[in-house]
Order: structure tokens, then sequence, then C-alpha cells
């Protein structure tokens, strides 16, 4: 006999945890052993039906994520194993889904709930702002809402006005909530299943240019890494990660802009130069410690992001690191963001987003010569 | 209803399964859905402004629409808490006067309402309540003092919500009804038979939130009471510029769901409608919209001159509807009610006067830590960081004042 929905084990509950999280997963014996070509599609799907198999509070909804499977098929199959009680379309309205959510999540469950694109967001931002950010502290957390909100973001899909949004610095600014964005694969899967077991709210950005990236994962290891504990130990919020070692200046980026950074890195080791490449991955909270050790290591740093630069993530990033790491830097640090207009229409988006030749002249711009 | 994990539900059961609950209910009042959905041509009242009692031909109900009388006890209880809640609204707005809370949007004049949406539920259902329903939420049973430390200034809320299964009562407007909703669901989720109250003005009814809360659970069948209490103005913006509906009632059954109006002054017509509200809902006939007529006495809150926008003729004509005489009228007049049990009920009043003066004249000490301490489950490094800086600033503020005293010596 399967488990019955029942209250979360760990936030606003009294049930005990009848849902064991160790649970075998029934999709792990489909899966080929060792690694395999996974897309990020892949790997969040799988994270949100491990996460729906561990623990019966856990609930997907949104727009067109229950027979359809998502308009990207992050949900593909949610509802056909675990029935439409659990994952389920509700009526097109995105402030009727959070707020939906915060009640869910008041009342024992741990909704994770899809906005379509990061433009459809905003009909939710009240709800977000003033109500998933605000009601653990509003209530000295007596209340947690351990819930997730999962946003496909960002731009290079030649996507039409309003699909391509970098939203992430609204989140970021507002105080209560956790920004996580995965740029690989394997912290796809990790990092979806940390969001959904933390029992603070995370809006998860997706970067959705990436979902169709294919790297070598393999989930069943994954799997059985977050089942036996979080990742032998190491959590991935507020851990930015060296997605390559190098000596001579920092690139920081997130999400989407990761793939762009290292691409600029292979690219300036063939001119000799060696960039450290450091990937963010939770922007709430924010790894000063790991930028700042690169950044002193190397003396001097670019930041990349797609969002427009004017009040934005990469401007907090800029200003914590001169704040932290002054006299180490040998020259100032420099931003290669989107420019500080609307998202452009497809056959202008490549001029807009931060590429590798932009990347690496602001590299060159940073007085090598002294 | 429970559900397994690794089942596959097939399409809409659980849809059919709710909409025949709903044709169920409506067949034992031998009308059609649609009739069930609109609301009775006319509010429904038993006992007029008088305290008169009215016949039954003249409550305003039709085939469908016909509530029985309260029992004697229920009607008792309400009128004490009545009592309770206009001496709670003046003792509120005299502390405002005085200083020792930073506002009070009064619900004096509204009492019927608070003391029904309250009395109605049972103790494991849920209350979403909105600023100017505390006393609703006392009525509920949750600590007075609590209830008002949202107004002393020291911290936005005061009692725990899921011990007293209230929402905080909420600002944004009509923010509050999808979280109703939420809670709802889980329930229904889980099988539990929780029926949920959500609030809200007739100003609110406008916002986007109140639509898509009222769709929301008309689409997934939860026992969610939509309570209005109409009190004509959203400060001081009048009815007629929110809507041109028939009534807000009215609005049910573009949902699908069914909607009725009260008379929001007489306690007895509010708690057999709103009784008959949470049992339909408890049994799974889907959420229900109740419009209760009323006026809002006097100001929006302290900070607001209602002179402006009103008459006080208008005011006047609602003074004489009043919730409270009237009831103690119909009390008195069925020999339910007499000067002793009228000074004992008065007394239980002042002992909640009491209670707030002297909660709220206590200067609380805040703790300025409290500040970093409840963002997250567990303070991140930033807010660690911020903490230690804003310790640091007041340990130099304390030796420096300290060191000027020695000086002064
Ligand atoms: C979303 C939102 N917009 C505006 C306000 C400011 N505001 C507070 S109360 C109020 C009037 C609400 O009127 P109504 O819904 O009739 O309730 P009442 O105050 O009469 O009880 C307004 C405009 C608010 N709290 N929330
Ligand atoms: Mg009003």
């Amino acid at each position: 006999m399967s488990p019955t929905i029942t209250t979360s084990s760990e936030a606003n509950g009294n049930v005990s945890a009848a849902t064991a999280r160790a649970a075998a997963s029934a999709a792990a014996s489909a899966e080929a052993a060792g690694p395999q070509p996974v897309t990020m599609a892949k790997a969040l799907n799988t994270a949100l039906a491990d996460a729906m198999h561990a623990d019966s509070s856990v609930l997907v909804f949104g727009e067109d994520v229950g027979m359809l499977g998502g308009v990207f098929r992050i949900t593909d199959g949610l509802t056909a194993t675990f029935g439409e009680q659990r994952c389920f379309d509700t009526p097109l309205a995105e402030s009727g889904i959070v707020g939906m959510a915060v009640g869910m999540a008041i009342n024992g469950m741990r909704p994770v709930i899809e906005m379509q694109f990061d433009a459809f967001a905003y009909p939710a931002f009240e709800q977000i702002v003033s109500h998933v950010a605000k009601m653990h502290n509003r209530t000295k957390g007596a209340v947690k809402l351990p819930m997730v909100i999962r946003i496909p973001y960002g731009g290079g899909i030649g996507g039409v006005e309003h699909h391509c949004d970098s939203s992430e610095s609204y989140y970021a600014h507002t105080a209560g909530l956790k920004v996580y964005t995965p740029a690989t694969v394997a912290d796809g899967y990790r990092m979806l299943r940390e969001a959904i077991d933390s029992d603070d709210p995370v809006v998860f950005m997706e970067p959705k240019k990436m979902y169709w990236t294919k790297d070598s994962v393999d989930l069943g290891e994954l799997r059985r890494l977050h089942t036996e504990g979080t990742t032998a130990g190491r959590t991935s919020e507020g851990r930015a990660a060296v997605a390559r070692p190098g000596t001579d200046a920092t690139l920081i980026a997130y999400g989407p802009s990761v793939p762009t950074a290292l691409a600029a890195a292979e690219a300036a080791a063939l001119e000799g130069r060696s960039l450290e490449v450091i990937d963010v991955r939770t922007i709430v909270p924010f790894d000063d410690d790991t930028v700042c050790a690169s950044v002193r290591k190397t003396g001097r740093a670019v930041v990349i992001a797609e969002a427009h630069g004017f009040a934005s993530v990469s401007s907090e990033i800029v200003a914590r690191v001169q704040e932290r790491c002054f006299h180490y830097l040998a020259a100032p640090i420099r931003r290669v963001t989107g420019f500080d207009v609307p998202y452009p229409a497809p056959k202008l988006e490549k001029y807009y987003l931060p590429g590798v030749d932009r990347i690496l002249d602001a590299v060159d711009d940073l007085q090598w010569e002294n | 209803m429970t559900i397994s994990a690794d089942h596959t539900a097939p399409h809409s059961t659980s849809t059919e399964a709710a909409e025949n609950a709903l044709t169920e209910a409506v067949k034992k009042f031998g009308i059609t859905v649609e009739d069930y959905m609109l609301p009775a041509r006319h509010q429904i009242q038993m006992v007029d402004p008088d305290g008169r009692l009215i016949p039954e031909s003249e409550q305003g109900t039709q085939p469908g629409h016909e509530y029985p009388v309260p029992g004697d006890d229920e009607l008792l209880a309400a009128y004490e808490r009545l009592v309770v809640g206009r001496r709670v609204n003046d003792q509120n707005s005299a502390l405002v006067r005085q200083g020792r809370m930073a506002v009070y949007p009064s619900s004096h004049g509204q009492e019927a309402c608070q003391v029904a949406a309250a009395l109605c539920l049972s103790d494991a259902d849920w209350m979403f309540p909105t600023y100017r329903d505390a006393v609703a939420v006392m009525t509920r049973g949750v600590d007075p003092v609590q209830v008002m430390t949202i107004f002393r200034g020291d911290w936005h809320g005061g009692y725990d919500p899921l011990q007293c299964k209230v929402g905080i009562q909420c600002t944004p407007l009509t923010t509050q009804l999808l979280h109703a909703v939420g809670v709802a669901h889980a329930a229904k989720l889980r099988g539990e038979d929780t029926v949920v109250l959500a609030m809200c003005g007739d100003g609110a009814t406008s916002e986007g939130d109140f639509h898509e809360a009222l769709n929301f659970a008309a689409v997934f069948h939860l026992p969610v009471i939509f309570f209005v209490q109409n009190n004509k103005y959203a400060i001081s913006v009048p009815l007629a510029h929110q809507s041109v509906a028939p009534s807000l009632a009215h609005k049910a059954v573009g949902y699908g769901m069914a909607g009725e109006r009260v008379d929001g002054n007489d306690v007895v017509a509010l708690l057999a409608v709103l009784d008959r509200a949470v049992k339909l809902a408890r049994e799974g006939s889907g959420p229900l919209l109740v419009e209760a007529n009323t006026y809002r006495m006097q100001a929006h809150t302290n900070a607001d001159d209602d002179t402006r926008y009103r008459e006080s003729a208008e005011v006047a004509e609602w003074r004489a509807k009043d919730p409270v005489t009237r009831m103690r009228t119909y009390l008195t007049d069925r020999g339910l009610l007499d000067d002793d049990g009228e000074v004992r009920i008065r007394e239980k009043a002042e002992a909640v006067a009491t209670q707030l003066r002297d909660g709220l004249s206590e200067d609380v000490a805040v703790d300025p830590q409290e500040l970093f301490r409840h963002v997250f489950s567990a303070p991140t490094p930033q807010l660690k960081e911020q903490s230690a800086m804003l310790a640091d600033e007041l340990a130099r503020d304390a030796a420096a004042s300290s060191s000027d005293q020695e000086a002064a010596k």
C-alpha cells in the first residue's frame, strides 16, 4: 500500500515522518546504471518525481503541468504516476497559484508550483513579496512556508516578448526569499531536491535555454547521495562552485551565464590567460567566502549576467566583492550584462546577451599592463 | 478521502463526486441549481431594527432559502459576544487616542458580523480575517492582547496562526482569501472535514485575488465560505464605484457557487445563514459567498476624516439599526435576558477592556536582535553579519552613554 497524503513531516505539521524520505524510488529501477547523457529537463523531472515518492505532502501544480507535463515537459508523467490530486492543472491565475500554495504550506503541504514563464510570474508578485517572503518573519517562525516556486527564466531561445526575462533581481532583492539557480544538469537534480526539502520558500530559477543541455550524469548516484543525507554533508545552499579553476582573473556567473563564462575561459586559455569561473548557484544566500577567496587569489574579476545591469544581482556582486576585496584588486571589477533595454525581439537578442567576445573584451580591460 | 501516491486517478472523478454532492444538497431544497446559486430576492432578515422577530413569510426567504431561527443558547452567547465586541472596539479606539496604539480600524457597528463569523466555526476550522476583524479573532478565542499586538507596534503579529487556526489579520486586500483556499485544499486532500471562513470588505471585492480565490475554490470544490462585510465604503469610496452588480452576493453564480445576502446587523439572521453555509460546506457541496449588509459607523481608522465623504444623516440612519441594541430588545422581550443578565455580561466586557488597557499600556521591551532571527528558519551569513554590526553599534552606544554618566558625576 502506497502512502496516503499526509502532513509534511518537518514544517507546520505534527504528523510523524510517516512518509519515509528514504523510500526507494520506483523510477530508480527503470534507470540504466552509471553515468548517462541526461538533459537538465530530465534531471529536474526526476528530482520532482523522487521528491514526490519520498514525501506524500509534496504537491505539484500550475498551468499545463498535468496531462501535458508542462510546456517544457518538466512535470512530464507526474500526474500519471501520482494521480491528479498530487500533480494538477489550476485555473489560469498566477496569483491564485502562489496564494493557494501559501495556504497549502500553512496547512502541512510542500507545494512545488510552476510559473509558466518568467514574465508570467508578475501577476503573483504581491503574493510572493507580501506573503511568501514575510510569513515566517511576521509569525516569528510559527508558520513556515516550505514551498518552491519554479520559474523558467532568461533568453537565448528566440522567444517572443514576455518569454525571456531575467527576473531574479526582483526576488533576490526581497528579504525572506531564497533564490536558487542551477547551471549544470547535476545541480538541476541536487538543488531542486534541496529546495523542496527546505523549510524556507525558494524561488527556483531554471535557465530555460539549458533545459536541453546534456551532461553525463549518474542520476541513481545523485539520488542515493540525497537520500543518504544531503550530498555527503554538503548542501548547495550558500555554496558557490568553482566551475573551472584559474589563476589570472575570476569570472563570476550564475544560471545561463555559466556556460558562456566557461566558453570565454576556454577561449582565454588559448590566448594564454587562466580564468577561474565561479558558479554562484544560490543567489540568496550568497556565498561571499568562495567568491571572495577566488578574487583575492586572482586580483581581478568580471561579473556576468543576462539581466539588465542597473540595480541588479550583478551590481550587488560587484559591491560585495569591492567591499571585501578592495586591497586585493588590481583593477576595477567589470560587468558584462544585458543592456538596460526591454528584452529584445529574437533577431536582436544576440546583440543583447553577454557573449564570449564581450567577456573577453572586459577581461582585456582589467589593467594588465601594470 | 485519501489517495495513494502511486494511484493513477481517473480523470475528473473528484470533480464529479463534488458536483453530485452539490446536486444532492440542492435537491433537499427542492429548487434548481441555478436558483440555489442565486441569492434570495431580498436580504435575509429575521429580527428587525426594533428588535422584533419578523414573520417567516417576510424574512426575505423563498424556496431553498429558508433558515430556522438559531437556538436560545446560541443567541444568548452571541449577545454576550456582541456586548464584549462593542466594548473592545470602543476601548481600542480610546487607546489609540491615548497614544497607546498606532492605529485601530474599528468594527463598531459591524459587531454582529464579527461575532457570527467566529461562532459559526468549529475548533478545527480556520478563519482568515482582515485588519478590521480583531473582534472576530477574539470571539474565536484568541487572547485579546495578542490580537492587538499587530497595532501595538512591537511586531507584525501576536498570535500563533497554527495554534489558533486563524490567519494573521491581513492588510493586502483579499490576498488572504487564497490562503484560505489553500488551507481548505490541503485539508480536503488529507480527507479532513475542515471548513475555512475567509473575510473581506465590499471594496476588496474589486481586487484580482477576490476573483482568483472564488474561482479556485469553486473549481476545486473546496469548503470555503467567503464572507463579505459590505459596510458601504472602502475608506472614502462608496460601493457604487466598486461594482454595479445587483448585489455582491450575485457574484457567486458567475463562479458556480451559491450566494446569499443577509442583514449584517441582525446576528440572528447571520448565524442562521452562516450555520447552514458551514454545514453545507462541511458536507461537501463546495464554497459559498455570503454578503452581510452592514455599515462602518466610524471613520476608516483614526487617521481618516469621514465627514469629507459622507453625510451625518446617513450615519444617523444606520445608528438606528444598531446590532447590539436590536438584540438586547429582542432577547429582553422574549424573557431570555433580564437586568441581572445584562449586568453579568457587562462585567465580562469590562474585564476584557481592563485586560486590553493593562496589556497595551505596558511598555514592552523590544529586542533589536529579533530583526534578524525570523527572516529564515536559520539566519544566513549576511544576516549574521548585519546582526553583529547592530550589536556592536548598540554596545558602543551603551558604552558611550555610561562614560557620559561617569563624566557627569
Ligand atoms: C492591495 C491593497 N490596496 C490598497 C490598500 C489600502 N486600503 C486599506 S483598507 C482599504 C479599503 C478597503 O475597503 P473594504 O474592502 O470595503 O474594507 P473596509 O475597510 O471597509 O472594512 C484600502 C484601499 C490595501 N490595504 N491593500
Ligand atoms: Mg468597506
